[in-house]
């Protein structure tokens, strides 16, 4: 097992200088001068041309694209155009921000999918399972960030109980991690009811009833533990999906995550921001999906069996 | 003896009818399922609004030009949606901006999957080297989430209707590649590709008229969904600046400029909203019902 997860782990070297080098290349394709950009519209050409040479501006591609990546691994990915600030602490600022926005968002969506996908499960063409299919449906074909503006609309503007946008104090979570988790809870109730109907069809759980198995512990016990392994897999990259999509969510309420600062740096043109922004994100996704992996082996005693030996 | 040649004929017609309808087959299941007929309607309605736009309102009469004594205005007979914060028709706009949605999406998708499936295509059937190094490619873009990939390229090459397709395309290459990969690797190995090339037809010819048909099934099910996808992409650009700019009507944009005025106008975000969500939920219900009718076996 540890030598499974050490290999996993190093290939997730090749896979992140190749994401950073897309990256990389995609923004080298950004229009102006980033010396010319720092210095100001005004600033004589010749101040230009010195930046310039100083910040290798003129070295070959590759040349640039390893200097960053080196510059990356020591956390130094140079400074915001707008605010002279290093971006890496600009960006774990905010990280703890768009990280308990995810974590509440995920924990809404398992506290609605996975009880609702199991009632849909054992109760298959009832009213109930209906009204969730049609409400899951409606759920994933939802643009999040209107959702946002809709619950503003309801809860905020009508009702006036919860905050407009922003972030003062607790309360002010609970919108933005509905809308962020709405999308999720509806995937996760399809999986875990479709999940759960081919666990129920097994043999196992015919044997169980013919037993004389209680049906709450055949559901409880029996079923629901082999069907949430599938689900689990869901979640970890449902959750993966929502930290680097948090961007709109974080937009729509004003937020102060890193997609908020991603989408304010590009407005601004501060090209080491953005690019510090997205290279972050991917990497973080590419690791919650390493462990999504790592813990589904776990999880799963016929995938851990595999590489115990 | 009559009826042996009967059955003949039985059969025969049989299999007649097998080879002529194979699409007949799937249009008859796909037919069958409620929910798919009710999307397909959604999007036919949908595709001949937004192509008879110019008959239902002028463009730059009703759809651009501004009316600001009665901006914000609330839906009434003779606006049904309202007026948005310039004063034009949110119905027209809505219809207009079905356009942009709609060919964004198509063309994206017809990125993806023609730059995809031909990557998919090469790789599952040359194997070896090439098929690692274009697999490998894969797996780095998957890595990065299809959105942060689309914002990264239009940041860099400027928000225009051109850019936001490229940029939606790229994202979802992946996904068609390993489609089709998949599916290739599968029909490589059956005898009529073998008997293709004993008869010395072309790798590009046997790619093209053997395995492109046999393995595209799949493809139009994600495809379906894919654009879907893609306007979701679309919008959700649009929303953060990054896609069709302002004035032009796009629903994303609309409910972008619509939050300045949440507190005063329901209806300016109430409908675009609206328009996406049933425009997304049209394509969902095809695509689940269009796999459905392609591959029963997957359906229990």
């Amino acid at each position: 097992m540890h030598k499974y997860i050490f290999k996993r782990l190093l290939l997730l070297i090749p896979v992140l200088l190749g994401v950073t080098f897309i990256v990389f290349t995609i923004m080298s394709f950004t229009p102006g001068d980033p010396a010319q950009l720092i210095l100001g519209e005004s600033a004589p050409p010749e101040k230009v041309e010195e930046l310039r040479a100083e910040m290798g501006l003129d070295d070959p591609f590759l040349v640039q694209y390893f200097r960053f990546v080196g510059n990356a691994l020591r956390g130094d990915f140079g400074r915001s155009y707008r605010t002279k600030r290093e971006v890496f602490a600009e960006i774990f600022a905010r990280f703890p921000n768009t990280l308990i926005l995810t974590i509440v968002a995920i924990a809404i969506a398992v506290a609605i999918g996975i009880p609702v996908g199991i009632i849909s499960a054992t109760k298959q063409y009832s009213l109930m399972d209906s009204i969730s299919m049609v409400g899951a449906l409606l759920g994933v074909s939802m643009p999040n960030f209107w959702l946002g503006l809709m619950l503003i609309l309801a809860f905020s503007v009508g009702l006036g109980w919860l905050p407009f946008a922003g972030f003062e104090g607790a309360s002010s979570i609970i919108l933005p991690a509905i809308t962020l988790g709405t999308g999720a809870a509806a995937i996760i109730t399809r999986m875990t009811r479709s999940s759960m109907l081919e666990v129920i069809r097994q043999d196992y759980i015919r044997t169980a009833r013919a037993k004389g198995v209680a049906e709450k512990k055949v559901v409880n016990k029996h079923a629901l533990k082999n069907a949430l392994i599938p689900v689990i897999t869901v979640v970890g990259l449902q959750f993966g999906y929502l930290l680097g999509g948090a961007v709109l969510t974080e937009t729509v309420f004003s937020w102060p995550g890193v997609g908020r600062l991603l989408v304010e740096a590009i407005k601004q043109k501060d090209t080491p921001t953005v690019l510090a922004s997205v290279v972050f994100m991917a990497t973080t996704f590419s690791f919650v999906n390493l462990l999504v992996d790592i813990l589904y082996a776990y999880v799963d005693p016929r995938i851990k069996s595999q590489y115990s030996k | 003896m009559t009826s042996s040649i009967a059955e003949k004929r039985d059969i025969t017609s049989k299999n007649k009818n097998k080879k002529r309808s194979q699409w007949a087959e799937v249009w008859r299941r796909l037919r069958k399922n409620k929910m798919a007929m009710v999307g397909l309607g959604i999007l036919i309605i949908l595709i001949v609004s937004a192509l008879s736009a110019p008959l239902i309102a002028d463009y730059e009469d009703v759809v651009i030009k501004q009316d600001l004594i009665n901006k914000l205005e609330e839906p009434s007979l003779e606006h049904i949606f309202g007026k948005d914060e310039f004063g034009r028709d949110i119905f027209a706009r809505i219809i207009w901006g079905a356009r942009v949605s709609l060919v964004v999406g198509i063309v994206a998708v017809g990125i993806s999957v023609i730059s995809g499936g031909t990557l998919g295509a090469v790789a599952g059937y040359y194997g070896g080297k090439l098929d690692t190094v274009i697999m490998r490619i894969m797996d780095i873009f998957l890595a990065i989430p299809s959105i942060l990939l689309a914002i990264a390229i239009v940041s860099a090459l400027g928000p225009s209707i051109i850019n936001l397709m490229i940029a939606i395309g790229i994202s979802y290459v992946p996904t068609y590649a390993r489609i089709v990969r998949a599916s290739v690797l599968s029909i490589r190995e059956q005898e009529f590709i073998e008997a293709a090339k004993a008869i010395g037809a072309s790798d590009f010819r046997i790619i093209l008229r053997h395995i492109i048909p046999n393995a595209l099934a799949p493809v139009i099910v994600q495809g379906t969904l894919g654009v879907a996808g893609a306007i979701l992409s679309t919008a959700g650009l649009s929303f953060i600046g990054l896609g069709i700019q302002p004035p032009a009507p796009e629903w994303g944009a609309m409910l972008s400029t619509s939050r300045a005025y949440l507190r005063y106008a329901w209806h300016v975000t109430t409908f675009p909203g609206v328009a996406i969500m049933i425009t997304i939920l049209a394509l969902n219900l095809l695509g689940d019902g269009l796999r459905d009718a392609l591959d029963p076996r997957l359906k229990q």
